[in-house]
This record gives structure tokens, C-alpha cells and sequence, in this order.
């Protein structure tokens, strides 16, 4: 066997002071060279743990072997066989805990760069005409309603597509892909991408109503009505959640929902180009420490914030953001408050925040989720001058749906309950899957939902 | 797309469009609003719902020219198309009978509350309108409303017709009168809606407003539309638009619709100019 090579290629990225100023992706991608290079570390192992870390499945050790072997529809092709989004699931998946994390290299301390060279094949299929995969099996006659058009819907409805079932999603908002579009941001995950795995999806048959705010212009038993056969729920945790502090209500105050929303849906940052506005003072504090928070930090550096604080109440080590963008955000100039809890916001006679009284914070005893819960500390509030603040503490699923659906059951968190192996919701012909069954997730672990109510949906409809 | 159908300049500055969005006009109902963009560029607006006509699948909006947004709508024509119209959004007004009700309107909300009135009258209820203009050249739909009110007084603010002054003076007579009112419904600017909540507070009259607070999705994803109604905080998209008067945090709600004055009149500026230019 030949000698194993432990040097990960490193992905070339835009440097830190460039990329604070636009909105273009931050890392750029491999080169032909690079993909080769890092394509052939794989060892091609035998015991493939890889496929067994990714949520849904693609054959990585097959991608890689064709893009070794220069056979470029190939590698397109397997990977497209389990995964409809790979030119998204390549830049945001958190592959250091799934695919990555279980390489056999891994253990080396080099694993594969499975995201980036997932990445390398998606576009390349992107700037080259392919036709390879767009193989749909004869029409069955049925008709699904696949309720919103993000991850979880998107990989429903191909999948249904290419088992020959006729497939609507039915969207709220203008445009399809769900927080890939509105949540996101560009420099992240460029819009073009998720449009070209969208138009894919179309491709394969799958019609897009957008404008369609299911629960208000129409319901699921009205869906059922007019002759769906099977409706899948993807809608998503969207509701924001806020801290509920004095002062929350001021102007300045955004949820992260509405300051990306603006940003990344809207295009703010191209204000008055566009029409949408935002505004972004001197001094920002962004209140949490998930992939979001990040986001919207970084998105208030680019937007001209002379500085931006992540206000975290635990410690660095609890922080759930991705490793890779908690660097990035930091070599972007980011200042990181840990152990800091917002109190109250100050606003002035018009209404406009200027400060927020925080406390710090001491770690005691581990809570329920397995992490030190953090305890003020008495008398040591403090002040800190902001003209803006992004509340980023989550967001639960939006009772939209459920509130107009009679039968569908939800847990007192919100979420849609169902049937583990199947995405079966308690309502009859209503499978559901993704962030409105487990609360905000990741991308994968919403695709993979969507793919396993599909085949269920789809045993459903032949056994009928 | 959604194509215009007709339009209508009902005054100089207050249009109707009536658009074709059959899937939003089998479900209207009064109280209820639509969101809408007017193209690739164009920002999330809310829109209340002034009428519907569920045989030719169309629902009607009247609007006022402010800023750029509803400046450019202003200049559609019958046969153009909008990019995006969604609907219906937030709850229905709450239609029952309960005697007497007040529907009061303060400008364009006139078109919002026309729909209220027709609803609460076929309910079975006395219905009382008081109809506030800054000016007569402003006033219009004096016929629609009269149509289904039992009583309507006209009020405008420099005396050109009706009775001059604001509507809260008639709704304050109504409210010290002999008859008794058992519902008021005050729909328009934020100012006139607050001080008739103020005016009917000390008579205990459940009264019922109408927010317009900024919106983006209109479906409770983005949080920007929160209001603070009886020191809990509410999404008026999907817990409203409709709530009870009494308990609105009035001044809040103003400072927050202010946020983008700045944004708004430079968006507005730059349009103009293009429009001299071009
Ligand atoms: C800012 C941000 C950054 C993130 N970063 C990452 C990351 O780096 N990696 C990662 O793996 N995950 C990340 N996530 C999480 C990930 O995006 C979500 O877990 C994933 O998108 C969930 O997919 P979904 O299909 O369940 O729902 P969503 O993507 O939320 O899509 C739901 C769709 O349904 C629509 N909808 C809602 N209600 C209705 C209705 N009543 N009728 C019709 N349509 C409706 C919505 O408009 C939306 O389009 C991030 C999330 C955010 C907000
Ligand atoms: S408009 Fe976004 S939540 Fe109401």
C-alpha cells in the first residue's frame, strides 16, 4: 500500500480584510490540482465508515474514486444518487462531526476533506452542461403536496420525482430554498448555488407554488381535498425566540430572523439599490453563539459596524458554532464575550437602544443538555455601549401549520411529532421532517428526514 | 405574477388596485392583509384587504402613496403584473352580534373598515360610522360606507365638509349619549387609533384597532412586527393585525414604525431622481 499522506489541503480562501468589505464567498474552492491531490489520499478502506456518518448515505469512497479518475459525470452522478444538494451540503455541512469525524484517517489527525471535495464536484457539474442524473421513473399517477422548500421539502420532492410521483411544493415566501436563501449568507453559501440545486429539482419535474402560505391560503385538509394523495410538512423552525428583558422592543433590537431576512432574502446590503433597508450602527452586539450568531456578526462587519461583539453567556467550549466559522469570524476582527448574559436594553427619548447592561457569568453544575449551566455573578453587571444588538438565541418551529391543522400533534416544545422510522405525523396521509420535527438542526440532518419520509411515502402510495 | 385588473385613482394620492389571486380571494375575509412585491428588487410591503370578489377570483387593495414603494404601485396600470402577492394573512376581524357597533376610519383605512361594517351589519348589528378627512378632496367611499351603516358622521379636520374637527369628538358624544355601545372599531394612522382608545377607555367600551407596524414575511418569521399588547409581546402578522386598543403600547409601536425614516425618504429621493433623469 502506498505511503499515507497526512496533508489535508488546505482550502484557499479570500484573506480576512478583503472579504470584511464584500459579500463574496469567503472560501473559493479547490482547484483541479488541489481535488486531485486531496482525492488521492483516500485510502479507499474497506470497513467505509464515511457512508455511515453521512445522514444520507452518499457512497464517498465511489465520488472520490471517479474524480481520481478524472471520470467527472461519474463522481457527479454518485454523489447525486443520494444527495440533491451537494453544491450546499459541500459548504455548510458540519462534516468534522459526521463523514469527517469517523475517516479513517481521522485517526491519523488528516481526514478527508469530504465537504470541500464535495464542493469540487458540485461545481464542476454547475459550469459544465450534465445531463447524467436527471433519470425519473415512469409517471405513477400520484400526486404529493410538499409543504415549504427548504432542505427537507427539496429533498422530498426529488426524491418522489424520481420515483414517478407527481410533486408540488407549496412555499410561503417568494423564493425557494427556505433558510438556504433567507438565513445564509452569501459569502457563505452564494445564492446561485442553491438556485442551481433548486432548478434541479425542478428539473426533475417537481412544480414550485411560491406565495402559497400553507395554514392561511390554504390548509392541509384543503390539499387533501383537491386530491393530494400524500403531504409532506417542511416548514421549518422559523419562529424566533427572544430573551424577554426589558428594553427588547427598542429600535436597533433585530432578531437574527429579521436582520438576515433583510440582509440575504431582501438584499439590504445593496440598499437603495434594492428597496429593502437596514440599518446597522458603530457598535454591534450580537447575542448568542451558534452558526447564526456568526452569520450575523459577520454580516454586520461587511456592513460597515466599526465593532462587533458576540455575546455568549457559557464558555468558549459550549459554543455550538462551527469551528471553521468561529475562526473565520474571528480573523474578521470579531470580539468574543464569553460568559456574559444581557440584563436589560437602554434606549433613548426616541425610542433607539444605546447600551445593554450585562452580568458575567461563573459555570456550575452540567443542565439537562450536558453543559455547565452558567450562574451570575452577583453584583458584577456592567454596562456596554451598543447603537445595535441581534438577538440570536434560536428559533422553535412556527405553529402556522399546526394551529390550522386539525389532528397533527406537537410536543409542548412545538415540534411535529412522528414516527421515527417513517416521518409519519399523527395525522393520516401527513408525513413531516427536518427543523419542525426536532427543532433547529443542520441542513443534512433535514435532508435526511426528507428522504426517509419519501421512501415511506412512497411504499405508501405502491401498497395502495 | 399577478396581473391589475382595474385601477382606480380614488383621490389624487389614494389608489385602488384590484388584482387577480385566486388562491388569496377564495379565502378573504374582513380584517385580513396581504403582503406584496412589486418586482426583483422591490421591497416585502403589508397591504390590508378592502374587498373580494371570490366569482372573478380577485381581491381589492387601497393605498396610500408614501414612499417609494407605494409610489411606484401608484404609476400600475390595468393589464401590468406584481411580482408577489400573499395571502390572506393574520386573523379575521371577529364578527358576532353585539348590538351596537362604532366602526370608526381615520383616511384610507376607510377602505379597510368598509369590508368590517358590511360584516358587522349582515351579523345583525346596529352599526355606527364616523369617517375622518384632514380635507373633503381627500374624502372618498361616503356612498359604500353610508350602505351599510345605520348612522355615518363625516368629520374633517380644516371643516370642508361634515363636521369639523377629529373623529374622536363625534365618538365621544356617542360614548356620553343615551344609547349604548357595546363595540367600537377604530381603524387608520397610528395617532388616531391610540386616542380612540383613549377616548373610550373611561366609558369601558371594548374596543378593537388595527396595527400597521413594518412587516417583512407577514408570517411570523422575522419578529419585526412585534407589539407590545398588555405587557406581552405579540407578532401583530399572525396574532393580529387586530387587537384590544386598551392595552396597546402605543408609543412603542410608533418609535418602531419610525426605524427607516432615514432609509425611506433617501430611497424615495434616489427614485425620483431617476424618474426626472429618465
Ligand atoms: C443563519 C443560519 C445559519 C445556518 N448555518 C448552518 C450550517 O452552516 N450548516 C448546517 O448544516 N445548518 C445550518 N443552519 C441550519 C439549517 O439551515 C436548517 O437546519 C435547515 O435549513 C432546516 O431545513 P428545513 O427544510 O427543515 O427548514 P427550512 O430551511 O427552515 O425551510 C422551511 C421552508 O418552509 C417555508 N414555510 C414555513 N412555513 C410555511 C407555510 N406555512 N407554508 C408554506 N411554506 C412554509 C419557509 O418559508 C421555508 O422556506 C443554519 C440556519 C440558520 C438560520
Ligand atoms: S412580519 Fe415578520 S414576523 Fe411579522
Amino acid at each position: 500500500m502506498a505511503k499515507l499522506d497526512l496533508n489535508r489541503v488546505p482550502m484557499p480562501k479570500q484573506e480576512p480584510e478583503a472579504r470584511s468589505e464584500n459579500y463574496d464567498e469567503v472560501a473559493l474552492g479547490y482547484s483541479d490540482e488541489e481535488a486531485l491531490a486531496e482525492a488521492n489520499r483516500c485510502i479507499q478502506c474497506k470497513k467505509r465508515p464515511c457512508v455511515q456518518g453521512c445522514p444520507v448515505g452518499v457512497d464517498i469512497p465511489e465520488f472520490i474514486d471517479a474524480l481520481r479518475n478524472n471520470d467527472m459525470p461519474e463522481a457527479v452522478r454518485s454523489l447525486k444518487a443520494k444527495n440533491a444538494l451537494p453544491g450546499v451540503c459541500g459548504r455548510v455541512c458540519p462534516q468534522e462531526t459526521q463523514c469527517e469525524e469517523v475517516c479513517t484517517l481521522a485517526k491519523k489527525g488528516a481526514p478527508m476533506a469530504i465537504g470541500r471535495l464535495e464542493r469540487y464536484v458540485a461545481d464542476w457539474e454547475l459550469n459544465h452542461q450534465n445531463d447524467s442524473n436527471r433519470e425519473v421513473a415512469p409517471a405513477t399517477g400520484s400526486r404529493i403536496a410538499v409543504v415549504g422548500s427548504g432542505p427537507a421539502g427539496l429533498t422530498a420532492a426529488a426524491d418522489l420525482a424520481k420515483r414517478g410521483h407527481q410533486v408540488t411544493i407549496f412555499e410561503s415566501l417568494h423564493v425557494a430554498g427556505g433558510v438556504l436563501m433567507y438565513g445564509i449568507p452569501e459569502f457563505r453559501l452564494p445564492k446561485r448555488i442553491v438556485q442551481a440545486e433548486v432548478d434541479y429539482v425542478r428539473s426533475l419535474g417537481v412544480e414550485i407554488k411560491l406565495d402559497s402560505v400553507i395554514g392561511k391560503t390554504l390548509t392541509v385538509d384543503e390539499l387533501q381535498e383537491v386530491g393530494y394523495d400524500a403531504v409532506f410538512l417542511g416548514t421549518g423552525a422559523g419562529l424566533p425566540m427572544f430573551l424577554n428583558i426589558p428594553g427588547e422592543n427598542l429600535n436597533g433590537v433585530y432578531s437574527a430572523n429579521e436582520f438576515l431576512t433583510r440582509i440575504n432574502l431582501m438584499k439590504a446590503y445593496l440598499f437603495p439599490e434594492y428597496d429593502t433597508p437596514i440599518k446597522v450602527g458603530k457598535k454591534v452586539a450580537v447575542i448568542g453563539g451558534g452558526n447564526v450568531a456568526m452569520d450575523a456578526a459577520r454580516c454586520a462587519v461587511r456592513l460597515g459596524a466599526g465593532e462587533v461583539h458576540i455575546v455568549y453567556r457559557r464558555s468558549r467550549n459550549e459554543m455550538p458554532a462551527r469551528l471553521e466559522e468561529l475562526e473565520n469570524a474571528e480573523e474578521e476582527g470579531l470580539i468574543i464575550n464569553l460568559l456574559t448574559n444581557p440584563l436589560r436594553f437602554l434606549g433613548n427619548d426616541q425610542g433607539w437602544v444605546y447600551g445593554m447592561e450585562c452580568i458575567e457569568m461563573d459555570l456550575g453544575e452540567p443542565d439537562d443538555s450536558g453543559r455547565r449551566q452558567p450562574m451570575p455573578r452577583e453584583g458584577s453587571d456592567f454596562i456596554i455601549d451598543v447603537d445595535t444588538v441581534v438577538v440570536s438565541l434560536g428559533t422553535s418551529p412556527n405553529p402556522l401549520v399546526p394551529s390550522a391543522t386539525e389532528g397533527l400533534n406537537t410536543t409542548k416544545r412545538g415540534t411535529v411529532i412522528i414516527d421515527e422510522g417513517t416521518g409519519k405525523t399523527t395525522k393520516a396521509k401527513v408525513w413531516a421532517g427536518g427543523d419542525i420535527v426536532t427543532g433547529a438542526a443542520t441542513v443534512i440532518s433535514a435532508m435526511g428526514a426528507g428522504k426517509r419520509a419519501a421512501a415511506s411515502i412512497d411504499a405508501y402510495l405502491q401498497g395502495k | 405574477m399577478y396581473q391589475i385588473v382595474a385601477k382606480e385613482d380614488v383621490t389624487p394620492q389614494i389608489h385602488l388596485l384590484e388584482i387577480h389571486a385566486p388562491d388569496v380571494a377564495k379565502k378573504a375575509q374582513a380584517g385580513q392583509f396581504v403582503v406584496i412585491r412589486l418586482d426583483e428588487k422591490g421591497e416585502r410591503i403589508p397591504l390590508t384587504i378592502a374587498d373580494w370578489n371570490r366569482q372573478k377570483r380577485t381581491v381589492t387593495v387601497v393605498f396610500m402613496e408614501v414612499g417609494k414603494t407605494t409610489r411606484k404601485l401608484a404609476n400600475v396600470k390595468a393589464g401590468d403584473s406584481i411580482a408577489n402577492f400573499v395571502g390572506p394573512l393574520g386573523r379575521p376581524t371577529r364578527i358576532e352580534k353585539s348590538g351596537t357597533v362604532v366602526c370608526v376610519a381615520g383616511g384610507f383605512a376607510i377602505a379597510t373598515i368598509v369590508p368590517i361594517a358590511r360584516a358587522m351589519k349582515q351579523a345583525g348589528n346596529r352599526v355606527i360610522s364616523i369617517m375622518g378627512f384632514r380635507t373633503k378632496a381627500l374624502m372618498f367611499w361616503e356612498d359604500r360606507l353610508r350602505r351599510f351603516s345605520d348612522q355615518l358622521i363625516i368629520t374633517t379636520d380644516d371643516g370642508s365638509y361634515g363636521r369639523e374637527g377629529v373623529v374622536t369628538v363625534p365618538l365621544k358624544e356617542l360614548l356620553e349619549g343615551t344609547q349604548k355601545i357595546d363595540r367600537v372599531i377604530a381603524i387608520g394612522p397610528t395617532v388616531m387609533m391610540k386616542f380612540s382608545s383613549i377616548t373610550t377607555l373611561p366609558f369601558g367600551v371594548d374596543t378593537v384597532v388595527s396595527l400597521n407596524p413594518i412587516m417583512v414575511d407577514g408570517t411570523g418569521m422575522c419578529g419585526v412586527c412585534r407589539v407590545t399588547v398588555d405587557g406581552a409581546v405579540k407578532f401583530t402578522c399572525v396574532d393580529g393585525p387586530e387587537f384590544d386598543g386598551h392595552k396597546v403600547d402605543w408609543d412603542e409601536l410608533m418609535a418602531r414604525q419610525r426605524t427607516y425614516l432615514d432609509e425611506e425618504k433617501r430611497s424615495l429621493e434616489m427614485w425620483q431622481q431617476e424618474q426626472a433623469g429618465g
